[in-house]
């Protein structure tokens, strides 16, 4: 982690503060706030790439590789079900995210624009939806899954993770379309244009941001799901990366380090690789869940 | 004028209807109709693949009595108290940070929010390397400082395992709490702040009486969701103990886990997690006077 250079150019009062106070208040405790947060990162790439010999010495200095191998790779990706638990998280998280999406959109449209009667009870509703904790919902799920005769397959994790899923989009996306003025849907409803093609033409293109949040956010979160993949799932082939990772690569009292976080660093890049791209829609996608 | 009216009125709600009916139909039949079949399955001794029948309280006469289940309530709320004050503290110290006048200010935002991005249960897993008994870096360093003369068993024993626990999930908390507040933070203008000063107030009392107040609402937003995520954790327990050694790490939600799933007993599992609805309603009831509070702030239009 590079330092942060001090550069007192501070706006508002921060010029009053002297150099010294400053690495006392401020840099030191950032720093301190950051290499914590970032620590378990760096753990997870050190072992991953790190020989067995080096992880099982107490010897030597454990911070650094001596002799760095991808052996621990090659086994996650030859000799586990690795590859089938990404396709299947790929799989589920995509299609999930595009479902609860479009349901979603057309929810919140009704709900923000259409203002039927009982809209406000609606919008109500999705909002206690959205404070539901899977941790209540998942074993009438699994009974429901089960007499649906869905266990163990994906559809029934791409039809559980909407539950979490359009809530909380819906919610992101009406207060997206709340702020498009309603002038330019009465423009095109004088024009002849229907619900519809407003819907398409006029309040999609100018919500894409939202659209982008509650995407990229519904990918996530469908991606880091954890307790129904791990109750709806049985067989090996059919687990998402993260149950995976925690079911099957640990053998008996034998843990195998190395793989252990080279399957972590290998699930987690994904969603750091597409947040990298969309930190900003990330930040108004969870501070807008909270603020509304 | 009128029948013309009316059939807008008409073809607006018919059309609401059907906006509404991919959502609703998902929502009715994998959250409502869950939600209600999880409250009457705990009156029942249902098994997996077999359905009950009725047996009134005895699930939840059972629990009440049962020394595990009240260990699980007690680790609970010990674990959320701990880890939400823990968070909050925290999370507001890093956002108040992140709100100075900072070079790369959004690369250090960036950064850190990424506990939070990734699964859990990964990140679980690299604590879980991390709390080694034998091989612990933590432990490692402390034995070269000479702090420790042996490495700590982090997971092996009761409070040792619950502060374990506690320590990784407000690891992962921190960020949500602080970039949310920072968020407010940010609507606070600056003109309050100059005017504390020149008046002589210290950077304590500007934190105390300009800060805190403005932020209050927002506070009470945040932390009532992350009161209700701490409360119905399940995933970092799952990953990083199972609920033991000896039961001494056992929430509600892992506890309701073992005894419906492995262990079968899926009534005496969703009597458990109903029992888990009342402290969530009363964080909700506390999220609601915390919204009211803030429409009343901004003038009360919303």
């Amino acid at each position: 982690m590079k330092a942060p250079q001090d550069k007192p150019d501070g706006q508002g009062m921060d010029y009053l503060q002297t150099l010294p106070r400053r690495w006392v208040t401020v840099y030191i405790p950032l720093g301190i706030f950051v290499f914590v947060l970032l620590f378990p990162f760096y753990w997870m790439v050190v072992t991953s790439f790190k020989p067995n010999e080096e992880l099982l010495a107490r010897s030597g200095n454990p911070f650094w590789i001596i002799k760095p191998t991808f052996a621990h790779f090659h086994k996650l990706l030859f000799e586990t079900a690795y590859p089938e638990w990404l396709w299947n998280t790929v799989l589920v998280s995509v299609t999930s995210t595009i479902l609860s999406l479009v349901a979603s959109v057309l929810a919140a449209y009704a709900i923000e624009r259409l203002r039927f009667q009982g809209a406000k009870p609606a919008g109500a509703a999705i909002f206690l939806a959205y404070l539901v904790p899977p941790s209540i919902l998942f074993i009438p799920l699994a009974a429901i899954i089960f007499k649906l005769g869905l266990f163990d397959t994906r559809m029934a994790l791409i039809l559980s993770y909407p539950t979490f899923l359009i809530p909380f989009s819906t919610w992101l996306l009406m207060g997206y379309f709340r702020s498009i003025p309603y002038e330019l849907e009465e423009c095109a409803l004088i024009d002849g244009a229907s619900r519809w093609q407003i819907l398409i033409k006029i309040v999609l293109p100018l919500a894409v941001p939202g659209l982008i949040s509650a995407g990229i956010f519904a990918f996530t979160l469908s991606w880091n799901e954890f307790i129904y993949a791990l109750t709806f799932i049985s067989s090996s082939e059919m687990k998402t990366v993260p149950v995976g990772v925690v079911t099957e690569l640990v053998e008996g009292d034998v843990y195998h380090w190395g793989s252990l976080m080279a399957g972590a660093l290998l699930g987690s890049l994904p969603v750091a690789f597409i947040y990298s791209f969309f930190v900003e829609h990330y930040v108004s996608g969870m501070t807008g869940s909270v603020k509304e | 004028m009128k029948p013309l009216l009316h059939r807008l009125q008409n073809s607006r709600n018919a059309l609401g209807l059907a906006f509404m009916l991919p959502a609703a139909v998902l929502l009715l039949l994998f959250l409502t109709y869950p939600l209600g079949l999880g409250t009457w399955l705990g009156f029942t001794d249902a098994k997996i693949g077999r359905g009950g029948s009725w047996i009134g309280i005895e699930n939840f006469d059972f629990l009440v009595g049962d020394s595990v289940s009240q260990l699980a309530l007690f680790n609970t709320v010990f674990y959320t108290v701990v880890a939400s004050i823990a968070k909050f503290v925290l999370g507001l110290w890093l956002a108040v940070l992140l709100n100075k006048n900072l070079p790369f200010k959004s690369f250090f935002r960036a950064v850190v929010l990424l506990p939070w991005i990734v699964p859990t249960a990964l990140s679980a897993i690299a604590f879980w390397w991390i709390y080694d008994a034998q091989f612990s870096v933590v432990s490692w360093v402390l034995m070269k400082l000479g702090w420790i003369d042996r490495y700590v068993d982090f997971l092996g024993n009761p409070w040792n395992a619950r502060f374990s626990t506690i320590v990784a999930n407000v690891w992962r908390g921190v960020p949500f709490v602080a970039i949310s507040l920072l968020a407010g933070l940010q609507t606070i203008s600056p003109s309050y702040y100059e005017a504390s000063a020149i008046d002589g107030a210290t950077p304590w009392q500007q934190f105390r009486h300009v800060t805190l107040p403005l932020l209050s609402p927002i506070i009470a937003v945040v932390m009532t969701f992350s009161v209700l995520f701490t409360f119905t954790d399940f995933q970092l327990i799952y990953v990083l103990t199972r609920g033991g050694p000896l039961n001494s790490t056992h929430l509600m939600a892992t506890l309701a886990f073992q005894r419906a799933i492995p262990g079968g007993a899926l009534g005496e599992g969703a009597a458990l997690a109903t029992l888990m609805v009342p402290f969530l309603l009363a964080a909700i009831m506390f999220s609601y006077f915390g919204l009211q509070r803030r429409a009343w702030q901004q003038g009360g239009d919303k």
